[in-house]
C-alpha cells in the first residue's frame, strides 16, 4: 500500500478529484496549505509600493491506495493538475504500513 | 407682509445652515471609517477612539475660545458669550440666520480640519499626545488662520488677505491644507511606521485591513461634502442663492467623479492594477480641488479640476512615500497638495481672486499652521513623547492605548 501526497494549484482540485474518481479511487483527504517552491512567493502592489507574499496558497491531497493503482493515480494527478506553468506542485509517494477501517475493524488493503 | 417674508427667509436660511452643518458633522464618520479601513486591524480601536475624541475636543475648544478668536474681531470673549439666540432683535444690522446656527456650521469645519491629522499620524502616535495637540490646534492654530481669512482680520496687523485678492470659498486652503500642514509637521517629528522602509531604503507596502470600510468612509465624505460646499453659500432663500446652491452641489459632485476616474486610470497605467485605495483618494482629491471655488466653474470644468486633483494625488502619494513621509491614508497628499491646487485654480474661473493673492494666502496658512504645529508637536514630544514604544507598535496601539482589540475573536494576522 502507498500514500500519495500531492500539492496542487487550488483551482485544479475539481479536475483532479474527477480524474481520480474515474480510475476508481475511493476516497481522499484535502487540506488548504501554504508554501513555496521554485515559484517562490510573488510581489503585490499597494498604493504604488510593493509587498512580498512569501507563501502561496496551495491544496494538499492525500490518497491511500493499493500498489496496483500507483501508476494510474500518479498519471491521473500529473495530467489533470498540469498547467505547464511554474507552481503546478509536486507529488510525493510514501509506503503505507497499515490501514484500519474504524467502523468494521477491517485492516490491510481491504480497508482501503 | 415684507416682515413675514423676511421671517420666512430667516427661518429657511437657518434651517438650511443647520442641515448642512449636520452633513458636515457626518464627515467625521467618513474620516473615521476611511482611516479605520486603511490601518491594520491591530490599530483599529485606537484610530476610532482618536476620531470620536478629536471631534468632541474640537467642538469644545471652538466653543471655549476658537470661535471668538476667528470671528470676534477685536473683542475676544471666552465661552461664546458673544453668541445670542436671536440674530434680529437689537442687532444694528439684522442677521439673515440664527447666530448659533453659524457657530454650529463653523464648529464642524474645525473638526474636519483636525480629522485630517489623525489619519496621517495613524498606527504609531500616542493617543493622549494627539489629544493634547487637538486642544491647541482647534483652540488656537486653526482659529488664528481662520481669523485672517474668513474672519477678514489683518495678519498680525501687517496685511489683509482679502485685499490681496485671496479667495477660498469653502476651505481648500483654510480647512484642508491647514489640516495637512499640521499633519505634515506631526509626521516629520514622528517618523515612519516600523517596517515601512527596509534597511536599504526600499519602500514596503502596509496594506489596510478593511477596504469595505474605507469605501464606505469615502462615500460618507462625498455625501458630507455637499453640506461642506453647499452650506458655504450661506443662504438658500432667494432665487439667486438657491441657484448658487444648486450649482455648488452639481460641481462638487462632478469634481469628485472626475477625481475618481482620473486616479483610477492613472493608478492602472502606473501600477498595472486598479488600486481601489487610490481611486478613493482620487474622489476625495477631486472634492478638495473644487472646494476653494465650486460656484463659478461649469460642470465640465469642475470635472476637469477634479480630474487634475485625482491624477495629482496619485503622483503625490508615491512621491511622499519616496520622501519617507509615511502617511498611511494619504491625507497630506489629498488635503495638502490638492488643497493648494484648489486654491490656485480659483482665479481660473473667479475674477474676484488673483494668483498672487492665492499664493499669499496659501503661504500664510501653510507657514503659520506648519510652524505653530511643529512647535506644539515638539513641546509635546519633549514633555510626554508622541510615539509609542517599538514593542507597543508591534503589538498594536489598540492594546497599548485602549486595552482592547477591535476584533477580539479573530485570529491574529502574521503582521
Amino acid at each position: 500500500m502507498k500514500i500519495i501526497t500531492a500539492i496542487i494549484k487550488p483551482f485544479k482540485l475539481d479536475d483532479v478529484r474527477q480524474a481520480l474518481g474515474e480510475i476508481g479511487v475511493q476516497g481522499l483527504t484535502v487540506s488548504e496549505v501554504k508554501g513555496f517552491g521554485r515559484q517562490k512567493g510573488h510581489t503585490e502592489l499597494y498604493r504604488g509600493a510593493e509587498y512580498v507574499v512569501d507563501f502561496l496558497p496551495k491544496v494538499k491531497l492525500e490518497v491511500a491506495i493499493d500498489d496496483d493503482l500507483v501508476d494510474q493515480v500518479i498519471d491521473a494527478i500529473t495530467s489533470s493538475a498540469n498547467t505547464g506553468k511554474i507552481g503546478d506542485g509536486k507529488i510525493f509517494m510514501t509506503t503505507l504500513e497499515q490501514v484500519v477501517r474504524i467502523r468494521t475493524g477491517e485492516s490491510g488493503p481491504a480497508a482501503l | 407682509m415684507e416682515n413675514q417674508i423676511f421671517e420666512l427667509q430667516y427661518a429657511l436660511d437657518t434651517f438650511y445652515f443647520l442641515v448642512c452643518g449636520a452633513l458636515v458633522m457626518w464627515m467625521a464618520a467618513g474620516f473615521a471609517m476611511l482611516e479605520a479601513g486603511l490601518v491594520r486591524s491591530k490599530n483599529t480601536t485606537e484610530i476610532l477612539t482618536k476620531n470620536v475624541a478629536l471631534f468632541a475636543v474640537a467642538c469644545t475648544m471652538y466653543m471655549v475660545c476658537g470661535y471668538s478668536i476667528m470671528y470676534g474681531g477685536g473683542d475676544f470673549t471666552m465661552f461664546l458669550s458673544g453668541i445670542i439666540g436671536d440674530g434680529v432683535a437689537g442687532a444694528e444690522e439684522p442677521a439673515t440666520y440664527a447666530p448659533s446656527a453659524d457657530f454650529y456650521f463653523q464648529v464642524v469645519f474645525v473638526a474636519t480640519a483636525m480629522s485630517i491629522v489623525s489619519g496621517a499620524v495613524a498606527e504609531r502616535m500616542k493617543l493622549w499626545a494627539f489629544l493634547v495637540f487637538t486642544v491647541v490646534m482647534t483652540g488656537l492654530i486653526y482659529p488664528m488662520e481662520g481669523r485672517w481669512t474668513w474672519g477678514g482680520e489683518p495678519v498680525f496687523g501687517m496685511y489683509t488677505l482679502g485685499d490681496l485678492g485671496f479667495s477660498d470659498f469653502a476651505g481648500s486652503g483654510i480647512v484642508h491644507m491647514a489640516g495637512a500642514a499640521a499633519a505634515l509637521a506631526g509626521v516629520m517629528l514622528l517618523g515612519a511606521r516600523k517596517g515601512k522602509y527596509g534597511k536599504d531604503g526600499h519602500i514596503n507596502a502596509i496594506p489596510g485591513a478593511n477596504l469595505p470600510l474605507a469605501t464606505l468612509g469615502t462615500f460618507i465624505l462625498w455625501l458630507g461634502w455637499f453640506g461642506f460646499n453647499g452650506g458655504s453659500v450661506l443662504a438658500t432663500s432667494s432665487v439667486e442663492s438657491a441657484n448658487a446652491v444648486a450649482v455648488v452641489f452639481m460641481n462638487t459632485n462632478a469634481a469628485a467623479a472626475g477625481g475618481l476616474i482620473a486616479a483610477l486610470l492613472v493608478a492602472r497605467i502606473m501600477f498595472g492594477k486598479a488600486d481601489l485605495t487610490m481611486a478613493l483618494n482620487g474622489a476625495l482629491a477631486g472634492l478638495v480641488a473644487i472646494t476653494a471655488e465650486p460656484s463659478t466653474p461649469t460642470p465640465l470644468l469642475a470635472t476637469l479640476f477634479g480630474a487634475i486633483g485625482g491624477a495629482l494625488v496619485v503622483f503625490s502619494i508615491v512621491t511622499m512615500d519616496k520622501l519617507k513621509i509615511d502617511d498611511p491614508v494619504g491625507a497630506i497628499s489629498v488635503h495638502g497638495v490638492v488643497g493648494l491646487l484648489g486654491l490656485l485654480l480659483v482665479p481660473v474661473t473667479n475674477d474676484g481672486a488673483s494668483f498672487s493673492g492665492q499664493i499669499y494666502g496659501a503661504l500664510t496658512i501653510f507657514v503659520w499652521v506648519f510652524a505653530a504645529s511643529f512647535a506644539t508637536w515638539f513641546v509635546i514630544k519633549m514633555i510626554m513623547g508622541i510615539r509609542v514604544s517599538e514593542e507597543e507598535e508591534y503589538e498594536g496601539v489598540d492594546l497599548a492605548e485602549c486595552g482592547m482589540e477591535a476584533y477580539p475573536e479573530f485570529a491574529k494576522a502574521s503582521s
